[in-house]
């Protein structure tokens, strides 16, 4: 009787669906993978926010192709004086959507929506906080706990505020990651009434411009056009064609079964380059892959060891033989495209005799030491063993053996993070493009002790004391001017030697416009069109 | 049969519970626990680690957390996907289905043209014919999955646009919800008009390079077992006896020959259903194949154990059908002689 009833739900909504595909206008993207599922707050890979962003909004958003914060759900807000209070005044009629899971909302977004978004990361005793395993890693991550004081509603249902402990200039930044997606706290009440609260996250409501229609696993997401409060899309439908292997992804491109993909195998770069029915688009990604120098292990310790190593390295070399050609030399700890850069560094020169000669006035004339490479293709690093084997020949040049060491990926991660390693290659891709998501690399805790992803447990007062002060402050130029000056600092300190940033490929078919990279790794396809 | 039906099924219990300790043992023994290859190179304070651990019961001593395990498949619940967090039985028969169909269909093609290939060879033995097919088979054992795979995608849907280049439906024209997982079926329930023929099309590359293999295997172990029989004194006598040709060869000859290759078909299955991966990957097929792979690599360790359990399962029973056939053809095997 269930298989007969299935079958008969199956004909009707097949049937509808077929005749309602014929005209509509369908975007297929060509995604890498399965989300874990469609709470943006319970993942960190690339693939399962992907796959929740067509659903959902933030109270702020990065502007696509860009990191630059701007209104969302919060139509404005403002920051008091002493930057402890933030108020944000949400949109009025902002719609959820409808008949998803068999729910119908009865009401446009509140506070009520955003208090619970929040709380369900935050309060242990939160009716949804233990839903689906309950791990909220970015919340965690981005130092929400630590930041907040409270989050309640304001003066009527459209007003939040939001208290901190002290002030917190990053943290608009950090709101308009994934894991601060709002969700609908009338669904998450109608499941709990169902007693099926585990569906909050496999059939997601929400207020973005596509609402959620099915997915099947390892196979397809489908998702349909929402006219909400940002207007309608411009496709009808958008289809994610779940696709791991990436030469598949570019077949399937050249056969318009799908429009956009997400990263090629860089061996294809090329032919997508010459494909007449192909824009290959480009961008500086917003990562850095670097060499850490461990000081608390001799003669890396000496501030001029590690100069030395950087004059012995022959980056150029690497980033045309490793990165072949996709990709910038380093010069400061955060890339370019990140707001309070420091064009004005002198990078270190490749010079091998002034390697020498500053190695043996520290008394380091033959030294045995590891130098360890990632066994993983990351975006700031595509090949870490012919990079270890670069560096391995370079520092042969100037009297150091290197002897090359890698563990499986989290054995890795883990050794380095505890500061196993003398040298080491890792790297890392910025959340949401503030310098301080990446000079937190190089920073300690209060009481002068290294946190987990400073590798090379490098603590320097003066570096700490400014992060900790920009942070503190709400003008952009007077934080720009401390990150400056911190850029000097890692420069003439060198805890890590600073490689590249890498170059992030995205190809789309002609057919198509309105996409633009992020920066971020995001794929967003709002303002996407395609021409039928 | 009953009674050889229960005696091969008792073998495989403890088969099961070796598998299930093994398995159990040699996912904790690969550096990395669920939590850690979740954290990227953010990293993860020592007190968070510890949390997360007790949270997912990791901190437990090792052989509670397997009694614990061992003691939910026998009320048959086989665990939470710590991933997906979705029921691992639930996610195995979501899968299950394409692998299983994809398998069959390869099956079908490497029984339909090896077993005759191998007869012809046979029949032909020495002659242009058999060298050529031992030659092809040959290629075809050694081709390496992935490229060939590649090839066709490039030859047959980039260059000829003769069939889709992955996946199982076109998903601009059809839509149809899974009801039986397979899409041969569904989209034929589906009633939706040409879905059936996408839904074919979706299946030809796939099955090609999965079949390729098990074809290649077929022929060989036909030939040679065809080979063998045709020397037989009761052949012979056939033959004497003045039966057609096609007779001795199609009724005597080839029933008699078949049961090794049965037994290489057997095999062949169980290989498949647990290696699709490679396929799964290029064609973008929602098999098991890639989940598990998938599993290992993240460590889903109740994916991965529920999953190898049930695959194996699978296997178990098709090598019990195998031996229950022996029977059906041979019956001094179903007496036990």
């Amino acid at each position: 009787m269930k298989f007969v009833k299935l079958l008969g739900a199956s004909l009707l909504v097949s049937t509808m669906l077929a005749a309602g595909a014929a005209n509509a206008k369908t975007l297929v993207y060509c995604s890498e993978g399965s989300p874990e599922n469609f709470t943006p707050a319970m993942n960190t890979t690339g693939t399962s926010l992907d796959a929740a962003r067509p659903v959902y909004n933030k109270l702020v958003q990065f502007d696509p192709g860009t990191t630059t914060v701007k209104p969302a759900l919060a139509e404005s807000y403002e920051i008091s004086a002493d930057g402890m209070t933030i108020t944000f005044h949400l949109r009025k009629g902002v719609k959820f959507h409808s008949g998803v899971n068999g729910f119908t909302p009865t009401r446009d977004l509140t506070a009520e929506d955003v208090i619970w978004s929040f709380n369900r990361q935050w309060k242990p005793d939160h009716p949804y906080a233990k839903v689906s395993g309950g791990a909220y890693d970015y919340f965690n991550d981005m130092g929400m706990p630590d930041s907040l004081v409270s989050i309640e509603k304001g003066a009527d249902d459209l007003t939040v505020v939001m208290k901190l402990k002290e002030p917190n200039a990053p943290i608009m930044a950090n709101l308009a990651m994934d894991f601060a997606t709002i969700h609908s706290a009338e669904y998450a009440d109608y499941l709990l009434k169902k007693g099926t609260p585990e569906q909050f996250d496999q059939m997601p409501v929400g207020t973005g411009s596509f609402s959620f229609v099915d997915y099947q696993k390892d196979a397809v997401i489908r998702y349909k056009a929402f006219e909400g409060w940002a207007g309608k899309p411009k496709v009808d439908d958008l289809v994610y064609a779940i696709t791991p292997d990436p030469t598949a992804r570019y077949a399937k491109m050249k056969a318009n079964e799908c429009q956009v993909m997400i990263a090629p195998n860089p061996a294809d770069l090329e032919a997508m380059g010459k494909d007449a029915d192909i824009n290959l688009m480009s961008q500086a990604g917003l990562n850095i892959g670097y060499l850490s120098m461990n000081v608390t292990k001799p003669p890396f310790d000496k501030v001029e060891v590690r100069q030395a190593i950087a004059m012995a390295i022959d980056r150029d070399a690497i980033l045309k033989e490793v990165y072949q050609g996709a990709g910038q030399k380093a010069k400061n700890p955060i890339p370019p495209t990140i707001w309070s850069y420091d064009d004005a560094t002198v990078d270190w020169e490749y010079n091998p005799e002034k390697a020498k000669e500053l190695l043996k006035k520290n008394g380091v004339e033959t030294l045995e030491t590891d130098l360890w490479w990632m066994p993983v293709q990351r975006p700031y690093n595509p090949n870490a063993k012919r990079m270890a084997e670069m560096m391995q020949a370079d520092l042969a040049k100037v009297g150091l053996n290197a002897k090359l060491v890698s563990y499986e990926w989290g054995e890795y991660r883990k050794r380095l993070q505890a500061g196993e390693h003398q040298l080491g290659l890792l790297g890392w891709t910025g959340d949401n493009g503030d310098p301080d998501n990446f000079f937190f690399l190089a920073g300690c805790d209060k009481d002068g002790k290294p946190a987990g992803q400073n590798l090379s447990k490098w603590c320097d007062a003066t570096f700490n004391a400014d992060m900790m002060k920009a942070r503190a402050l709400t003008n952009q130029d007077e934080r720009a001017a401390i990150y400056k000056e911190m850029q000097k600092i890692h420069h003439d300190q060198l805890p890590w030697l600073n490689i590249a940033h890498s170059t992030v490929f995205e190809p789309v078919r002609k057919e198509v416009s309105g996409y633009k990279i992020s920066p971020l790794g995001a794929h967003e396809f709002q303002d996407v069109d395609i021409k039928e | 049969m009953i009674k050889f039906f229960l005696k091969r099924l008792a073998l495989t219990i403890p088969t099961f519970f070796a598998l299930m300790f093994v398995t159990f043992m040699m996912i904790r023994l690969v550096p990395g626990d669920p939590i850690e290859v979740r954290r990227g190179e953010r990293g993860i304070s020592p007190e968070r680690l510890a949390q997360l651990r007790h949270e997912m019961g990791l901190d437990q001593p090792v052989l509670k957390q397997f009694w614990d395990y061992v003691w939910g498949i026998l009320h048959g619940d086989f665990g939470t996907s710590i991933i997906s967090r979705s029921p691992v039985l639930h996610e195995f028969f979501t899968l299950f289905p394409a692998t299983l169909e994809l398998t069959l269909c390869a099956m079908l093609l490497a029984t339909l043209v090896g077993v005759p290939a191998g007869v012809f060879a046979a029949v032909r033995r020495g002659k242009f014919y058999d060298q050529a097919l031992m030659g092809a088979a040959l290629t075809g054992y050694s081709m390496p999955i992935f490229w060939w795979g590649l090839i066709l995608i490039l030859v047959m849907s980039n260059t000829l646009h003769l069939t889709p280049v992955s996946g199982r439906v076109d998903l601009i024209k059809y839509y149809y919800q899974p009801v039986t997982g397979f899409a041969l079926i569904d989209s034929l329930l589906s009633g939706q008009k040409g879905a059936f023929g996408d839904a074919l099309r979706h299946l030809i590359l796939p099955t090609i390079v999965l079949g390729t293999v098990p074809l290649a295997v077929i022929a060989r172990m036909t030939r040679s077992s065809m080979l063998e029989v045709l020397e037989e004194d009761y052949v012979r006598t056939a033959r004497a006896k003045g039966l057609a040709n096609w007779r001795v060869i199609g009724v005597h000859a080839l029933r008699n020959a078949l049961i090794p290759v049965i037994t290489s078909i057997g095999l062949q299955v169980g290989t498949l259903l647990a290696g699709a991966v490679l396929t799964e990957t290029i064609f973008s097929w929602p098999g098991v194949g890639k989940w598990l792979i998938e599993s290992i690599s993240r460590r889903d360790y109740p994916a991965l154990q529920g999953g190898i359990m049930l695959i194996s399962a699978a296997v178990i029973l098709v090598n019990l059908l195998v031996d229950l056939t022996y029977g059906l053809i041979n019956p001094r095997i179903r007496h036990g002689h």
